[in-house]
């Protein structure tokens, strides 16, 4: 179970707005995030991920507190280990497809199952300027699975894939995240195109309440 | 003619520009996060050699590490080390004048690169340090070279700071922009021509080589 309560400005064009979730969501469930652009919801997974710190919140993922403004507890990015699949992707320029990989674990059979989900087989010597975008979105996904993590954020994950890679990638995705018991958090614009992945929803509109 | 200013003057510029590497990383890496009162100053600090007469940082070196009082007068008793007239005074006065050019480049790199290679790594579980050496290091190099050539060749032409806190000893502070200085005043300008030749050789190589490397990373070496 994670449960978010937070408040945050938000930097805005007529000045400043408050970006305010309340909610809790069952180890194990997908959601699907969705509202529109500006609306905070990169800012939303960005502050679980402890990269934006909020005005005021808390945050507690399994019984664990990785956030409590009253209580000046902040727990690093490093020690809350939220997988997080950014929508520029951030993947490494120095690296290659396997040491994206290795850099995110040790577990070589692991890293062969992910290649293998992903496709990426036949690239791992190849450095993300020379990936197309699907396959480099791709690898975004892989790197942040690589550490199993418990609650996966993921902002905008399948907008460069085509309709075939996205369904058997969705697939490959919804039996890891049963095995694994992964809490997912996925932002996208595409209302449709998660319907069968996400069993919850929360929606972040201007005017910010669940 | 003697070559011994040619050596001291690749020693001085290779000496600073390691302890500049050392040095000039970790702090550009902090300027380079955020901005705060004391970042801007320090910034400032850092950026005046570039405008400075070379003459007037090297005079206040001069008085601020005279063995005759203050800070120089206590490194003379305490630890028996003196700047003014030595080579260690050349190193400590050539880290300070040529640190903009270290700086500069790796601060703008590190600054450019996106803020989500970072946070990626955060959630990895990565450290800062596995995080700055594994990611962002690795990704500025072609700046971290313009920065290493420019702190290098910089060096190598040094001559005012040199000048007043090092003085003209052979063998010790004599380098070679002062012994250019020092044939022409005596009218021996073959030895003079001599000297400038091998500088003007030694810079124009390492400039054309950045160039070429840089070239391949479409991006132009003084960015």
């Amino acid at each position: 179970m994670i449960s978010i309560d937070i408040e945050k400005k938000l930097k805005v064009y007529q000045g400043q707005r408050l970006l305010k979730i309340a909610a809790e969501f069952p180890t194990g469930s997908i959601i699907k995030i969705h509202g529109p652009s500006g609306a905070g919801k990169t800012t939303f997974l960005k502050i679980i991920a402890g990269f934006i710190q909020p005005e005021n919140g808390k945050i507690v993922a399994d019984k664990v507190t990785w956030l409590d403004t009253s209580a000046k507890i902040i727990l690093a990015p490093q020690k809350r280990k939220a997988g997080f699949v950014f929508q520029d992707y951030a993947l490494f320029p120095n690296m290659t497809v396997q040491q994206h990989l290795e850099y995110a674990t040790k577990d070589g059979a692991w890293i062969k199952r992910l290649l293998a989900i992903g496709k990426l087989e036949t690239l791992i010597t190849h450095k993300p300027e020379h990936l197309s975008g699907g396959q480099q979105q791709r690898l975004a996904i892989l790197r942040a699975l690589a550490i199993k993590p418990k609650l996966l954020l993921m902002d905008e994950p399948f907008s460069a894939l085509d309709a075939d890679m996205k369904t058997g990638l969705i697939n490959d995705l919804r039996s890891f995240f049963k095995d694994q018991g992964t809490t997912v958090l996925i932002v996208s614009h595409n209302q449709q195109e998660l319907e069968d992945l996400a069993d919850r929803e929360l929606i972040i509109d201007t005017n910010f309440h669940e | 003619m003697d070559l011994t200013p040619i050596w001291l003057t690749l020693k001085l510029a290779g000496i600073t520009t390691v302890l500049l590497l050392i040095i000039g990383l970790p702090v550009a890496w902090w300027l380079s996060k955020g901005r705060s009162f004391i970042k801007v100053i320090l910034e400032a600090i850092i950026t005046m050699p570039l405008v400075l007469p070379p003459s007037v940082l090297g005079f206040y070196l001069l008085l601020a590490f005279s063995p005759e009082h203050g800070v120089g007068k206590w490194l003379q008793q305490a630890f028996n080390i003196q700047f003014v007239f030595s080579f260690q005074g050349l190193a400590l006065a050539s880290v300070i004048y040529s640190m903009p050019f270290m700086m500069g480049p790796i601060k703008s790199a590190l600054q450019q690169l996106p803020v989500s290679l970072s946070q990626a790594s955060y959630s990895l579980g990565k450290s800062k340090w596995q995080t700055f050496t594994k990611v962002l290091v690795p990704n500025i190099k072609p700046s971290l070279l313009t920065a290493i050539v420019l702190t290098f060749a910089h060096t190598l032409g040094e001559f005012g700071v040199v000048l007043m806190i090092g003085g003209n000893i052979p063998g010790v502070t004599r380098v070679a922009s002062i012994a250019v200085y020092d044939s022409v005043e005596q009218m021996d300008y073959s030895t003079a021509n001599a000297y400038s030749l091998i500088l003007f050789s030694i810079t124009f190589i390492l400039v054309i080589s950045v160039f070429i490397f840089n070239k391949y990373r479409l991006k132009s070496p003084l960015e």
